[in-house]
């Protein structure tokens, strides 16, 4: 199979650095115009909930947060596979800079979670549920896979080593999913996905899509904005980086 | 290759045999943790009862994650990792006997002392074959994790800390199962498909993880 001719740029750290630099405040803007258009459509245009009232519009964040921790999990570990199995490693920088990105969110997912469970369900926290402690559980893979990196002084190295984890751990992730499942769920069923059409309402549900890709739009300009500083750091020693630092202002 | 699995697996259950208690140690230890529970608690029969079976599993898990640590250790820091990757054996055949002989001295030990334990908490005894059943069935998977836990770390100084931090989160399904399994043993209730889904793991684990532990080791050697 023949490559196609721009391919091999994505192994160019000057190349992937100035596109990084060039798409990163066009994708920062989409993501700013979506959010606020989001926020505005879930806390003001949305009809408070009957049962809920106005808490219920702590969704807005809490469920693209879970979205984007899991998503970012998935691109990490292909990410990660790529950088493994074609030693190219700018994907390695990726897979590095998703991780810190994605735990926030999990965290984020974590936070907003349980103070909508204490007017909802009466309780912070609930040992009980299964995508609670989904959500925890793939915050420790995050952790896990920054611990083992953090361990390791040669960053040849840790990327290898960290590459096989991320694999192991999105293999992993569907299973431990659906085992946690096998509890009784406190948590409301899915609203979204389902095969007879979302139970929620199309007031509700058109601003939760909006933030669900705005989220998605903010993770990729903080993953842009963070590759660029990995890439900066691991090419400290070439010329183009200190040429690029000499030509810029300032 | 059978020739291969067959050399790795003698000469580390040789390797074991002559330092037993490497791994007479992680059983200590989990009889002590579940010592300490009712310690711990308010001496009331019904609740040890109740919560029993949770600390014979997640003790059951830990005693596993403490005996991993030797598991590459001692062939990496004197070299003959290195040589077993040099020779012409296909590694994974190399890493599967190293986890099957890891199984056999930590795995099989928890499996006959879990349910004597297990008594001692009130378990009914109709549950006690279940428990070493699904015992039988998450332990292979333990020690697959492990490996992979341990091939990871296996080139740092002090992997014993992080280990933990990678392997027990991926082992909660066992722990779930396992402790659904035996849980519905002690009300009288149909146990197959925790058990079928223990199984399930253990085959997929079995099958793929060696591969992963294969790769760590390489990377480590490097």
């Amino acid at each position: 199979m023949k490559l196609p001719r721009w391919f091999h740029r994505f192994g160019s750290p000057p190349w992937v650095y100035g596109l990084a630099g060039a798409l990163g405040p066009w994708i920062g803007g989409i993501a700013i115009v979506l959010i606020a258009a989001g926020t505005f459509g879930g806390l003001v245009l949305a009809p408070p909930d009957y049962l809920q009232g106005d808490s219920f519009r702590i969704i807005y964040i809490h469920v693209p947060s879970a979205y984007v921790s899991m998503m970012a999990y998935v691109i990490l570990a292909v990410a990660a596979a790529i950088g493994f199995i074609w030693r190219l490693k700018l994907a390695h920088a990726a897979a590095v800079s998703i991780a810190p990105i994605g735990a926030s969110f999990t965290f984020l997912a974590l936070a907003t979670g349980a103070i909508w469970g204490k007017p909802t369900w009466g309780t912070f926290w609930q040992w009980t549920d299964p995508r609670i402690m989904f959500e925890l559980l793939l915050l420790f893979l995050y952790l896990g896979y920054m611990a083992l990196r953090a361990a390791f002084e040669d960053r040849d190295k840790a990327d290898r080593v960290s590459a096989i984890l991320g694999v192991v751990g999105v293999v992993n992730v569907p299973i431990i999913h659906y085992s946690v499942i096998w509890w009784n769920s406190l948590h409301q069923g899915p609203t979204i996905s389902r095969l007879d059409g979302p139970t929620i309402t199309t007031d509700m549900l058109v601003p939760l899509l909006v933030m669900i890709l705005g989220f998605t739009f903010f993770f990729f300009w903080l993953l842009l904005s963070r590759l660029q500083g990995e890439i900066v750091e691991r090419e400290q020693a070439t010329r183009w980086l200190r040429e690029l630092v000499e030509e810029s202002p300032g | 290759m059978l020739d291969v699995f067959l050399t790795i697996l003698n000469r580390d259950l040789k390797l074991a045999y002559r330092r037993w208690s490497e791994f007479a140690n992680p059983l200590l230890f989990f009889v002590i943790v579940t010592s300490l529970f009712p310690l711990a608690l308010s001496p009331g029969q019904a609740l040890l009862q109740t919560i029993g079976t949770g600390v014979l599993w997640v003790g059951a898990l830990l005693s596993s994650l403490l005996a991993l640590e030797g598991l590459f250790r001692g062939d990496f820091d004197d070299g003959s990792m290195e040589q077993i990757l040099l020779s012409p054996a296909p590694f994974g055949i190399v890493v599967i006997a190293k986890i099957a002989a890891h199984w056999v001295v930590s795995g099989i030990p928890l499996i006959v002392l879990v349910p004597v334990v297990a008594l001692s908490f009130q378990l009914p005894t109709e549950a006690l074959a279940t428990l070493a059943a699904a015992l039988l069935l998450a332990t292979p998977t333990l020690s697959v994790l492990s490996a992979i836990g341990a091939a990871l770390t296996v080139s740092l100084k002090s992997g014993g800390s992080i280990i933990g931090l990678l392997v027990l989160p991926l082992c909660s399904p066992m722990l779930i199962f396992g402790t659904r399994a035996t849980d519905l043993a002690a009300n009288g209730e149909p146990v197959a498909a925790p058990l079928y889904l223990l199984a399930a793991l253990a085959v997929f684990a079995v099958s793929l993880g060696p591969l992963a532990v294969a790769a760590a080791l390489r990377v480590g050697l490097e």
